[in-house]
């Protein structure tokens, strides 16, 4: 084609003998000819010249990555390995013990518990409740491009944003919810939302599924489209029923979906952090400490020492590499295996 | 496919057959009140918490700045707060428009080499740039908050808009890439036998034919960037130079534990404006990120 194109375009006046020397000096020939040797000569192999092109097109990007990616991971595996406070900088290896500190740590444990406890709530109710509205708004009307509309917009708001207009929601001064509780008699006294450790976990929990459910209702739509049509009047000609159709039509074919939600909302809520440091602050008594949150606090406030913090966050790396392996392995559909 | 098939956007998705229709014929309004009570609940339990925050921002409440009566008290109180809220609001400007520009950028740059050159090292770079995805952010921070001092660009927003750029690589990378992939090659290929150098070619042809995957790569980097909390929490100490969301978070802990709710109502407002708009204009583009992302994932 591109050979085609070049001989039907008007006579191009540029020296030949400098197009015919060949591919490594295209760059600074006169562009006519050389672009349409160049297009040409693609076809047959990579010449030396598009791969420095492609490189000069790709080098912000590889520069950004490096220095900004590569860099900090191979940092921060060495700064797991020293004695790193945050002010006096590197002094030396320290190995296994800011391993050995990292788990140690008081709250070391703990986080981990409600950071799991936490992630397999957020995870179930934001999955059943993403693929519920999916269902419920696919349809096009009015009424449900409105309701996707509502349910999606929280998720144009950032995370701190969410969490502050929650903080506020929930306070005993001026949050709205518990008086309306109480007049409308379901409750005597005023909620504490936040009070218990119990409460202030799910009050989380409910800020997170408004804020994330339209954005897991948006992927498992997409999902959903891709069922193609005739699938659903192949079952109902076979007389299968609604549930019949669910369950045996919509879940199997939706499972790559599934698998890439699940995958997103396990990694994110196994990451959470700016929620509770805004919400809760680790409280009430420490009882919603996230393994993030312990990072910063051993890493910022109070400890100091970013060696036991980047050991922590090899932890912490270490096992979302092998939870997600996991996933991805079982999660495949069985005739991928 | 981001430019070529503007086909499957949820709101002109067919209906999925045999949910709503046999429901409707036996129905009648009865039948359907549930549906209605459920619908018209959910989605005021969606937008109510935003409603509220904007209403309640103006209204008198005990113990913040608007006491009797309505009024702005709540903005005044945000626009004197330390630095002022315009000095919040430019930091979050900067941040957020250097975000999108180096995004926009690197990506469109990266996108065009990924789609269109062999280089060796090609396959590497990108599985590269799209494992940003897979370590944690409090993983690269710490490291970042050391390495952005060695580069003396601690407590800088051009340092904060770096680091905010490489985390949106992957998704904008592999967005422009398959944007460009959609694109013919007959028509860069033609541009460059018309005269254009490659650089031409991507700034006259492919550039246009691009727009809607930099639109939502832009859409998504400004997002993410006015939004962020923990980077600037971790990199920026200096507390005049604190973009917005971190200036509302600690104007909460002002006063000795007591805090002015609608101050913080007031900020959520002025920090969820910006968003809420865009998202409504550009809604067709943020879906078309959620569609890019789940085919290929």
């Amino acid at each position: 084609m591109s050979v085609q194109s070049a001989s039907s375009t008007p006579p191009s006046p540029a020296p030949h003998g400098a197009a015919a020397r060949g591919p490594a000096a295209s760059d600074d020939r006169p562009p006519r000819t050389a672009r349409a040797v160049g297009a040409d000569r693609r076809r047959r192999r990579p010449g030396r010249s598009q791969a420095a092109r492609g490189w000069a097109y790709a080098a912000p990007t590889a520069a950004f990555v490096l220095v900004l990616f590569v860099l900090p991971v191979l940092l921060v595996g060495q700064m797991s390995a020293s004695d790193w406070p945050l002010l006096a900088g590197n002094r030396g290896v320290n190995f296994p013990d800011n391993f050995r500190d990292a788990v140690e740590n008081r709250f070391f444990w703990d986080s981990v518990v409600f950071t799991v406890k936490y992630t397999v709530i957020a995870t179930v109710l934001l999955i059943a409740l993403g693929l519920g509205f999916a269902l419920l708004v696919q349809e096009s009307s009015r009424w449900k491009s409105f309701l996707r509309t509502s349910i999606l917009v929280p998720s144009a708001l950032g995370l701190a944003s969410a969490s502050l207009l929650f903080y506020a929601l929930y306070s005993p001064q001026v949050g709205p919810i518990s008086p309306l509780l109480e007049r409308l008699g379901i409750v005597d006294e005023p909620i504490s939302f936040l009070g218990s450790p119990d409460g202030a976990l799910w009050s989380t929990v409910f800020l997170i599924v408004w804020r994330f459910a339209g954005f897991y209702m948006l992927l498992l739509m997409v999902g959903l489209q891709g069922i193609p049509h005739e699938v659903y009047e192949a079952a109902r000609m076979d007389g299968a029923s609604r549930w019949q159709t669910f369950g045996r039509v919509t879940l199997p074919l939706l499972r790559p979906s599934l698998a890439l939600c699940t995958i997103l909302c396990v990694t994110g809520s196994l990451l959470a952090f700016d929620q509770f440091y805004i919400l809760t602050k680790g409280g009430p008594d420490n009882s919603t400490i996230t393994v993030v949150q312990l990072i910063y606090n051993v890493a910022f406030q109070g400890q100091n020492d970013l060696g036991v913090a980047a050991a922590l966050s090899i932890i912490v790396l270490a096992a979302l590499v092998v939870i997600n392996i996991a996933q991805v392995r079982g999660m495949r559909a069985p005739e991928e295996k | 496919m981001a430019v070529t098939a503007p086909a499957p956007v949820p709101s002109t998705s067919p209906a999925r057959p045999g949910a709503a229709a046999p429901r409707a014929r036996i129905a009648g309004v009865l039948t359907r009140t549930p549906y209605w009570v459920l619908t018209g609940g959910l989605a005021i339990v969606f937008l109510f918490p935003l409603v509220w925050a904007g209403v309640a921002s103006f209204s008198p409440q005990p113990g913040s700045a608007q006491v009797d009566g309505w009024g702005f008290g709540n903005y005044v109180t945000l626009a004197r707060y330390q630095a002022g809220i315009g000095q919040y609001l430019l930091n979050s400007v900067v941040v957020s428009g250097l975000t999108v520009l180096f995004t926009l950028v690197v990506s469109l740059l990266g996108g065009f080499a990924f789609a269109r050159f062999r280089f060796p090292g090609r396959d590497v770079l990108f599985l590269v740039t799209l494992a940003i995805l897979m370590v944690p952010y409090a993983t690269l921070l710490i490291p970042l908050y050391v390495l952005l001092n060695t580069l003396h660009l601690q407590n800088s927003l051009l340092g904060l808009a770096l680091v905010l750029t490489m985390f949106q690589l992957p998704f904008a990378t592999f967005m422009m890439r398959i944007s460009f992939e959609s694109v013919p090659r007959e028509l860069d290929e033609a541009a460059m036998v018309d005269g254009c150098s490659s650089f031409g070619a991507l700034r006259r042809v492919l550039v246009p034919a691009v727009k809607p995957g930099l639109i939502t790569v832009g859409l998504f980097a400004f997002l993410a960037a006015w939004n962020d909390f923990v980077a600037p929490l971790i990199l920026i100490t200096d507390s005049t130079k604190a973009p917005l969301p971190l200036a509302v978070a600690n104007m909460r802990q002002q006063v000795m534990g007591i805090v002015d709710y609608g101050a913080t109502q007031a900020g959520v407002v002025v920090l969820a404006v910006p968003c809420v708009v865009l998202f409504l204009l550009l809604q067709r583009h943020y879906v078309r990120g959620f569609m890019s992302g789940a085919l290929k994932g």
